[in-house]
């Protein structure tokens, strides 16, 4: 776009738009005279292969051009023959449709490669840059069309025109992010608060059974707890999922709130203080509860405070205690915001503190 | 047999379109427009043809994929997961592995393409900036490129939730964590993005349409402006034989250029398709449905969100809070720093080195990565930079591998983030002077030839033959880097501008951005070598034909 096709003297003009080849002699033309013995015209940058090479590359490719075709077909069969259904059928089926489309694919890809390499000639062409810039009598001419063009519009000239039409423009532009606020409730104090409440059971993870302090007396013992009525509500799981271990009680240290505890069972926020993964993972020995996310590591038994890693804040603790079955429940909500920090936030325990709940 | 005439179905309709617009003209300009050669140059075309097959493999898809969050009891064929409660979005996926023929492949094909479409434009990126080929008058198809691959996260991001698996949760998960932590409006964020509370019932369907509509459509649209302002200011091209900044030599669009990008097309098409075939990836069915209180350890983002979780992992435990609000410093540090760094310094640098250099001219020939070592060894200072966050991005799993301990894994990171850069640094910037060094010496005084030839003093040489032409061609295409002076020629004045505190900055900073260069010289030094059988050989006694390097 930029080339004048006008200007005389490119190298590029020198090479006929209409390439006329070098016949590979032995093909015959349509009348079945050789025209092997024409004289090839000859273009400055472009040199043919020789023509044995030629001849050889045409074998090659047609060869990969029959193999994919072949593959190609073998496609169309393996998706009639190979049905789906199951992880077995899954598997057979889709490495015929996947064999049979790479070979097509991939066998073509070389058929063209061998055409390109072998018979089509070695291009060195020259062809000239031009800047890119403008000439400076095109940016003065333009410059000049500019100007009389805004002079004719009267936009400069009538200042009341100019004035109001950009005060209309400007709500125009604001409305796309006003339709945006129906996108979602606003956040008010939610995350301050999860399902817990005084009398809630808790419920292990997967069994959807409620478990008694009594059944749960294996020390170094850990459950995923879930809260009652909330099994399968994601919203609620993603704030009130907990874990639950049971102590020997000489192991646990100062950092665990005890009258939070029950018979040495702790529960703590299962949602990680860092970014909200699930910290699942809990070395018996040592007492540690890790994020598989980000290692966030944190000490169960000290009110599991942070050991290691990028969490900032311990996981917070859930008071528990028992009914008059001896199933567990919880005694009220977490005293402060489970999960990721935020803004809003501001230091909670301080104030859970001041509130006297810790 | 070779065509006299363009056969009747061809010429019929050329001039049909040509009769009603015209493009005769644009074909005459640009049927043979020359295309320079050089492998790297194909590093682009991977990334393009990928997001072509992401839009073929993803339109299909789509046929079967339903972007819902609503609880749906799993009735396909595979049999763990048969009565389990799940999302529709991770059901219908399931569907489409076990109950579509070809669906499995076609998925399959999608992810690893979306991994080739992100390395081809990284690969691709850095073959640019270490040639230098994004300097006046490409800076504008720089920036396009820097958005194309700002936007190819955040559409891999988007993709990769789509399942609705326990894996790709925890991906949201970890978003959503990151998306709260932002000052003042986190909160507001995540619940307009979420539609109320984590992970609610409107992510799946809000990402599908950018993910397939939104996103797809403005890389389409800034993928058409970077081919098209690459084909107007036509390709840059290696220094070499008969190039220089104002001709372009290689070979014609059609037919050569054209027939081995179609062949690309299908290479690139055809290696997907083996890797769809033998590379399982992302088995969804082994996570099971999402739920936000699981996780399986081990888990790993795609590789391009690797660089992100390594930050948020070496990231100390820092918050602050003030007047009851809290800045999550632990969050907010890893999630925005890095990127910014990589994503605004490679935008600004174009203009940067503009600026240091004063260099205002056109380039069309590429630089060869050793011949301008302060932006190579910047390039790989960064490259470093994102490595060891990327590595540590899988810290667990090399913790596990080497058996090395996960918290020391950590510590050595968070060192190594640091050290590791300016080490980099160090090394590619003597690398570089060295190899220039070699190139001086190849040019001035050949190449060995293994023949030892006895002087008449008894002194054993090896004598040195010239080196091949198209490969001096070559490293004669050095060009030194221009650097702005404090004064003006002369007078010793410096002028106003240079004067100032950022101008004394900006002119050190220059010398410092040329050094080096005018001194290791390729330009022969009379020794006639080359014309001669046997040029002078200065292995053993030549020290005195060394004159210009090292300083």
């Amino acid at each position: 776009m930029t080339e004048n096709p006008n200007d005389p003297g490119l190298p590029e003009e020198r090479v006929p738009r209409r390439v006329l080849g070098t016949p590979p002699p032995g093909n015959g033309s349509a009348l079945g005279a050789p025209v092997a013995d024409a004289e090839p015209i000859v273009h400055e940058g472009v040199q043919f292969p020789d023509p044995a090479t030629a001849r050889k590359g045409e074998r090659a490719a047609a060869l990969l051009f029959l193999v994919a075709f072949l593959a190609g077909v073998g496609f169309v069969a393996a998706y009639v023959i190979f049905q789906v259904g199951s992880i077995d059928k899954v598997a057979t089926s889709n490495m015929a449709l996947g064999g049979t489309l790479a070979v097509a694919l991939l066998a073509l890809a070389a058929g063209i490669v061998v055409w390109v390499r072998m018979m089509m000639p070695k291009y060195s062409l020259v062809q000239e840059r031009h800047t890119m810039a403008s000439p400076p009598a095109v940016r003065e001419e333009i410059g000049a069309t500019f100007l009389q063009g805004a002079n004719e519009s009267g936009f400069v000239k009538y200042k009341l025109l100019r004035r109001t039409l950009l005060l209309a423009a400007a709500p125009l532009g604001l409305l796309p992010l006003v339709l945006l606020k129906d996108l979602g409730p606003l956040p008010g104090t939610t995350l301050r608060h999860t399902v817990w409440k005084k009398g809630m059971r808790l419920i292990v993870e997967g069994t959807g059974e409620p478990i008694r302090a009594a059944d749960f007396n294996s020390p170094g013992g850990i459950l995923s707890i879930v809260p009652e009525g909330h099994e399968d509500d994601l919203n609620a799981l993603a704030k009130a999922t907990l874990i639950l271990i049971k102590f020997r009680p000489e192991d646990i240290k100062p950092g665990t709130k005890l009258n939070w505890t029950h018979d040495s069972i702790v529960a703590y926020s299962k949602i990680c203080t860092h970014v909200g993964c699930p910290a699942a993972l809990y070395e018996q020995t040592t007492h540690h509860i890790l994020c598989p996310c980000h290692q966030s590591t944190f000490d169960a038994a000290d009110g599991a405070k942070v050991i290691f890693g990028p969490a900032a804040r311990p996981l917070p603790q859930l008071p528990i205690s028992v009914d008059s079955q001896g199933y567990l429940i919880a005694q009220s909500d977490f005293a402060v915001p489970v999960g990721p920090s935020f803004w809003e936030r501001g230091d909670a325990e301080a104030e859970a503190r001041a509130r006297g709940q810790a | 047999m070779s065509l006299d005439a363009p056969p009747k179905a061809i010429a019929g309709p050329s001039s049909f379109i040509d009769d009603r617009i015209g493009a005769g003209n644009f074909l005459k300009r640009n049927l043979r427009k020359v295309f320079p050669d050089h492998w790297s140059f194909l590093l682009g075309e991977i990334a393009l043809y990928s997001f072509v097959i992401l839009l073929l493999t993803g339109t299909f898809l789509t046929f079967f994929y339903k972007p819902g969050m609503g609880e749906v009891a799993y009735q396909g064929s595979y049999p763990p997961l048969v009565g389990v409660h799940m999302s529709e979005a991770y059901a219908s996926t399931l569907h489409i592995t076990f109950d579509v023929r070809g669906g499995l492949l076609i998925r399959q094909i999608h992810h690893w393409a979306a991994l080739l479409f992100v390395a081809g434009m990284m690969v691709h990126m850095l073959r640019v900036f270490f040639t230098g080929a994004y300097r006046k008058p490409r800076e504008l198809n720089w920036l396009i490129g820097v958005l194309l691959l700002t936007l190819a996260l955040l559409e891999g991001l988007t993709g990769y939730s789509l399942p609705d698996d326990l894996l790709s949760g925890a991906g949201l998960r970890i978003t959503q964590g990151v998306a709260i932590s932002i000052p003042v409006v986190g909160t507001y964020i995540s619940f307009f993005l979420f539609g109320g509370e984590y992970p609610g019932h409107d992510v799946i369907s809000r990402f599908y349409s950018l993910h397939i509509l939104l996103i797809p459509g403005i890389l389409l649209a800034l993928i058409s402006a970077h081919l098209i302002l690459m084909w107007v200011q036509k390709h840059t091209q290696m220094p070499g034989k008969g190039r220089t900044d104002t001709n372009v030599v290689g070979a014609p669009f059609y037919p050569s250029f054209m027939a081995k990008s179609g062949a690309y097309f299908l290479f690139t098409f055809g290696v997907l398709a083996l890797l769809g075939t033998v590379a399982q990836i992302n088995p969804i069915w082994l996570f099971g449905p999402y739920t936000p209180a699981d996780i399986s350890a081990g888990s790993q983002p795609d590789f391009y969100m690797g660089f992100l979780e390594g930050a948020l992992r070496i990231m100390p435990a820092w918050e602050i809070n003030f007047l009851g609000y809290t800045l999550p410093l632990s969050v907010l540090i890893p999630a925005l720093v890095p990127m910014g760094i990589i994503m605004t310094g490679l935008a600004l640098y174009p203009f940067a080195e503009q600026w240091i250099t004063g260099d205002k001219r056109e380039h069309h020939l590429a630089d060869r990565p050793r011949n301008n070592p302060h932006r190579t060894s910047i390039g790989m200072a960064a490259i470093t930079f994102y490595g060891v966050l990327w590595l540590l991005g899988a810290n667990d799993w090399i913790s596990a591998k080497f058996h090395i301990p996960l918290y020391t894994t950590t510590e050595i990171g968070r060192v190594a983030i640091f050290l590791g850069p300016a080490l980099a640094y160090f090394v590619t910037y003597r690398l570089c002077i060295a190899l220039q060094r070699r190139d001086a010496d190849v040019v001035s005084h050949g190449v060995e030839s293994g023949v030892i030839k006895r002087l008449p003093s008894g002194e054993y040489i090896e004598v040195h033959v010239p080196p091949a032409e198209d490969l001096v061609e070559h490293m004669r295409g050095k060009q030194p880097i221009p650097a702005i002076t404090a004064g003006p020629d002369g007078e010793g004045i410096p002028s106003n501008g240079m004067r100032s505190p950022i101008g004394r900055v900006r002119a050190k900073l220059s010398q410092t951005y040329a050094a080096d260069t005018e001194a290791i010289s390729l330009d022969g030094h009379g020794n006639g070598h080359g014309a001669h059988e046997t040029p002078p050989a200065a292995v053993g006694a030549g020290e005195d034909g060394q004159k210009s390097i090292g300083h």
